[in-house]
């Protein structure tokens, strides 16, 4: 019988091995996936060993927008946020059990974990000291930051919008403001039971208040995309800021019996004007027309240029709560959509950020940039570990539009500002561009009220879109122009120091 | 000259000063990760400790002077490991709730009661083939002892599996008892009708099939492990048993036909009742994803949780959170090693448990006599199953079932009667390390009687 007990020990010898190799499996391969926040935050132990840790801080113009401070309690250390609410969206928060925004995306760094603090972190070993996590800087402008925040408080706590502001020449965010916002400091609180019932409270708000409108909402941009079918039109050569587009008070239709009417059902002044004062009064006749003149195809070629229908190419803000949805140019458009189209309507949705990235573009020189908002890791000395630099969106083919169509598309945009719908966004001294937009997305719901410029206008340094997609004021109140040009206003003046 | 064993008693003992050190060390650890000082009782456990270990020792010194040396040991090393631990739970659940009660002292009862039953069995078993009488007793005893949890009144359910029975305020788990008495019964049973079982049969596709007639046992315990799933809901001791029964066949017969045909069965039983097991059904959902069901499936999520918590070395004794795994004193003990000893703990209690079963079939290798062969194989390889079944299970490698991990578990009714198990396997290696009784020289008269001295 001792044949069948020797092969009966092999193959305990096999029950045993399995059993070891598994445990390795889970305690050497699988233990870092395991033990990531990110991946599980509901992990009791991680998450109450992270709040037992310092963390490095989130940096603003050198000032800090979240601190790890002592604490007393048995956490040791607890988390706050010193603008509360104004930096929600951006910096984001660290809860037990759940973390956002960047604490989330730059969890690594902030916790020290990051094999690029590698270096430091073996000195401190050496020296004996406890790890100390790294700290990010941001590319946010505190001042522009602080007036979109303000503008956005300006129309009440409820108001759903949201703004965005880049560096045209660079990409960087220099502003992102979602309202309705929320207080994190509310959220990283040791009284767990407490945090967990804000929580609860902010999902189940119908303004969703934990979304960040300028990335994650995406709805009809109106006549602000009007920018892009111009773009598309100059850059066809059949037309110049100076060509005669039918104007007038509708566009008949091809293959329907429906016509194209303006905003107010309003007459765009005579039967033929110039496409520059099409922009001022955006024209939807004129768009309608120009459209239909270029087909869907040229439309969606620019839109797509300027990032439409480009999956999720921001990541700084990438954590499992939050992630960039994809702004979209239809695909099957027939000739009456395509006239819808070209005027921001029909299928058509972008988010503020693209809304912002379109007009850098422009002031860019028709050069589009990659949108950043991390700006330097640090080490736990404030030593640069690592910067970030600017990127164009599309390597291969940088130039959305070229240098000549972008200075044109300027000037345009400049006579928007002075002479047409966007006369709210002027400041004294200096030339502003920018483009309103108020789009009508479903015949009950309040329109949305876009804006999006930048200034200066010969050198810019700032681009900004701001979207107000419900203000609670009354129908005929809302207007680009009115509720949402003077907040891009205030952020463009706090970029230039006015 | 045949190879002669040696008695090896110095060598226990010195293993047996290290196992110390590992139990009352671990204790002490304990009370200094988590509450800052070595235990006030140290020298009052410690004591007794080593009073219990001292004890089985001499019994084995005075009642099995060649029995295998190793094995007192590493069960000594194991126990002290998991009273150590649990004791470290009890802190944990105390400091979250002062009325909690403590397990530890109740396991270092049961662990007296263990190591006194073993001394009792060294002593009054004085040749393990004495039990070849008590086959037939030894089956029935095991059968009543299975089916008593299904008693109305007696029987408990307790998280989902009815194999618990409750008698004032003594509960137990018979199914732990019934495991010593079924390999006692399957080994007198197989001595006598192995030549039966072996010999006839017909060959198929390279595979000794045996004959139609001789299914009759196999269908048998094929039923009652079936009974015991689909009346107990309990897939792990269904598996233990039918497998410990199968591996027996194999041994007696030599013929690996008997494990196809009972692998099939098995697997034929299992897929049938399947439809049927809500309670097996759901914990095979939770094995396969236990993410998707993240409040059902706490249990595997938090032991998955706490050995990449502890990673290659640990969070050290009485650092880490064992206590937020449910259960982590019992059936998931070993993963609470995970999160406090690290991979290396676990390989360290696994290799120990690989070493208890490679001593028993070692003992079952050189054992002289059929029955003590078939008793040593059947109790090492039932301990490598339920250690296969419960770790794996608890490490997500296979579906989770409710076994004790053996001398680890808090538990009564398995800490006893796995020392009962420890006993029985040092009186057949004593037997069979024994050097072989010698003739008397016996010069002319062939007829007188031939006088056998032991040595």
């Amino acid at each position: 019988m001792n044949r069948p007990i020797r092969n009966l020990a092999t193959g305990c010898l096999v029950l045993f091995l399995a059993l070891i190799a598994n445990a390795t499996y889970l305690q050497f391969f699988k233990a870092d996936d395991l033990t990531s926040l990110t991946k599980h935050p509901n992990n009791a132990r991680v998450s109450n060993a992270a709040f037992s840790a310092p963390r490095g801080d989130i940096l603003v113009n050198g000032r800090a927008v979240a601190h790890s401070k002592k604490s007393d309690d048995e956490f040791k250390y607890l988390r706050t946020y010193r603008f509360g609410a104004e930096y929600a969206h951006v910096a984001g928060f660290f809860a037990r059990g759940r973390i956002g925004a960047v604490e989330a995306s730059e969890n690594s760094v902030l916790t020290g974990e990051s094999p690029e603090l590698f270096v430091n972190r073996v000195g401190d070993i050496l020296s004996n000291k406890p790890p100390a996590g790294g700290n990010v800087s941001l590319t946010i402008n505190a001042a522009a930051q602080r007036a979109a925040y303000e503008g956005l408080k300006k129309l009440g706590n409820n108001v759903r919008g949201a703004v965005v502001a880049i560096e045209p020449s660079t990409g960087k965010i220099l502003a992102m403001v979602s309202s309705p916002t929320f207080n994190p400091n509310r959220l990283a609180t040791h009284d767990f039971p407490k945090a967990n019932a804000t929580y609860l409270r902010l999902l189940k708000n119908d303004l969703v208040p934990l979304n960040n409108r300028a990335i994650e909402e995406r709805l009809p941009p109106g006549s602000t995309f009007k920018l892009v079918t111009a773009a598309a039109a100059l850059s066809s050569g059949k037309f110049t800021p100076d060509s005669l587009v039918p104007g007038g008070a509708s566009l008949d239709l091809p293959l329907t019996s429906k016509n194209l009417p303006n905003e107010n059902g309003g007459s765009c002044g005579a039967s033929k004007i110039t496409l520059t004062r099409a922009l001022d009064v955006s024209c939807n006749v004129a768009f309608g027309s120009v459209g239909l003149k270029l087909g869907a195809d040229a439309l969606r070629e620019q839109a797509e240029k300027f990032g439409f229908n480009k999956k999720s190419y921001f990541t700084d803000l990438d954590d499992p709560l939050t992630s960039q949805v994809t702004s979209i140019f239809p695909t099957k458009v027939d000739a009456p959509q395509t006239a819808y189209s070209a005027i921001g309507q029909f299928e058509v949705s972008a988010t503020p950020l693209q809304m912002a990235m379109v007009s850098a573009a422009i002031a860019n020189n028709g050069r589009v940039m990659k949108p950043y908002l991390v700006n330097e890791i640090l080490s736990s000395d404030l030593d640069v570990i690592k910067g970030f630099n600017p990127e164009p969106l599309n390597p291969d083919s940088p130039q959305a539009i070229s240098a000549g169509v972008a200075s044109k598309l300027t000037e345009m945009m400049v006579s928007v500002v002075d002479n047409g719908t966007g006369r709210p966004a002027r400041i004294p001294g200096i030339a502003v561009a920018g483009k309103t937009g108020t789009a009508q997305s479903a015949p009950k719901r309040p329109p949305y009220a876009w804006f999006t410029s930048f200034a200066p206008a010969d050198n810019a340094r700032v681009a900004v879109a701001v979207l107000i997609q419900d203000a609670g004021v009354e129908r005929d109140q809302i207007s680009g122009g009115g509720l949402a040009a003077p907040i891009a206003k205030a952020v463009m003046e706090a970029v230039l120091d006015r | 000259m045949e190879f002669v064993h040696r008695q090896r008693r110095g060598a226990e003992l010195f293993l047996l000063v290290l196992s110390l050190a590992v139990g009352i060390g671990a204790y002490a650890c304990v009370g200094l990760g988590a509450q800052g000082h070595v235990p006030a009782d140290i020298y009052t456990y410690g004591g007794w400790l080593t009073a219990l270990i001292v004890a089985a020792h001499l019994t084995i010194r005075w009642k099995a002077a060649y029995a295998d040396p190793i094995l007192l040991p590493v069960v000594a090393a194991l126990n002290g490991l998991g009273l150590a631990m649990i004791h470290r739970i009890d802190i944990a659940r105390k400091a979250a709730n002062s009325d909690a009660r403590e397990f530890a002292p109740g396991q270092l009862i049961w662990m007296t009661l263990g190591v006194m039953l073993f001394i009792a069995v060294l002593v009054v078993l004085r040749d393990h083939r004495r039990l070849q009488a008590f086959t037939y007793t030894a089956g029935l005893s095991a059968v009543v002892l299975l089916l008593l949890p299904l008693v109305p009144g007696l029987g408990t359910n307790i998280r989902g599996a009815r194999i618990w029975i409750h008698l004032g305020p003594l509960s137990f788990q018979p199914g732990e008892i019934a495991k010593v008495l079924l390999v006692i019964a399957f080994a007198g049973y197989l001595v006598l009708y192995r030549d039966a079982l072996a010999l006839a049969g017909r060959r198929f596709l390279f595979i000794d099939l045996p004959r139609g007639r001789d299914l009759g046992p196999i269908l048998a315990m094929w039923g009652i492990s079936l009974a015991i799933l689909v009346f107990q809901n309990d897939l792990g001791s269904s598996l233990l048993f039918f497998g410990m029964f199968l591996v027996m066949l194999y041994v007696a017969t030599e013929r690996p036909g008997w494990l196809f045909v009972g692998g099939g069965l098995f697997a034929a039983g299992a897929t049938l009742a399947y439809p049927f097991l809500g309670h097996v059904q759901q914990r095979v959902e939770y094995w396969l994803d236990p993410f998707a069901h993240p409040d059902d499936a706490t249990q595997i999520i938090n032991g998955m949780f706490g050995m990449a918590w502890g990673g290659l070395t640990g969070r050290g004794l009485g650092l880490g959170s064992p206590q937020k795994t449910p259960f982590s004193y019992s059936d998931y003990i070993l993963p609470s090693f995970g999160e406090e000893l690290g991979l290396t703990g676990v390989v360290a209690i696994i290799l120990l448990y690989g070493l208890l079963v490679e001593r028993s079939l070692r003992t079952a290798l050189i054992c002289r006599d059929n029955f003590g062969k078939l008793i040593a194989a059947g109790l090492g390889v039932v301990l490598a199953l339920q250690v296969f079944v419960v770790i794996g299970g608890v490490t997500k490698l296979i579906p989770l079932t409710g076994l004790t991990t053996p001398f680890l578990s808090q538990g009564g009714s398995s800490l006893v009667a796995n020392w009962v198990i420890i006993a029985l396997l040092l009186r057949i290696s004593d037997q069979a390390r024994r050097p072989p009784p010698e003739f008397g020289e016996s010069d002319d008269d062939m007829d007188s009687t031939q006088v056998v001295t032991m040595r």
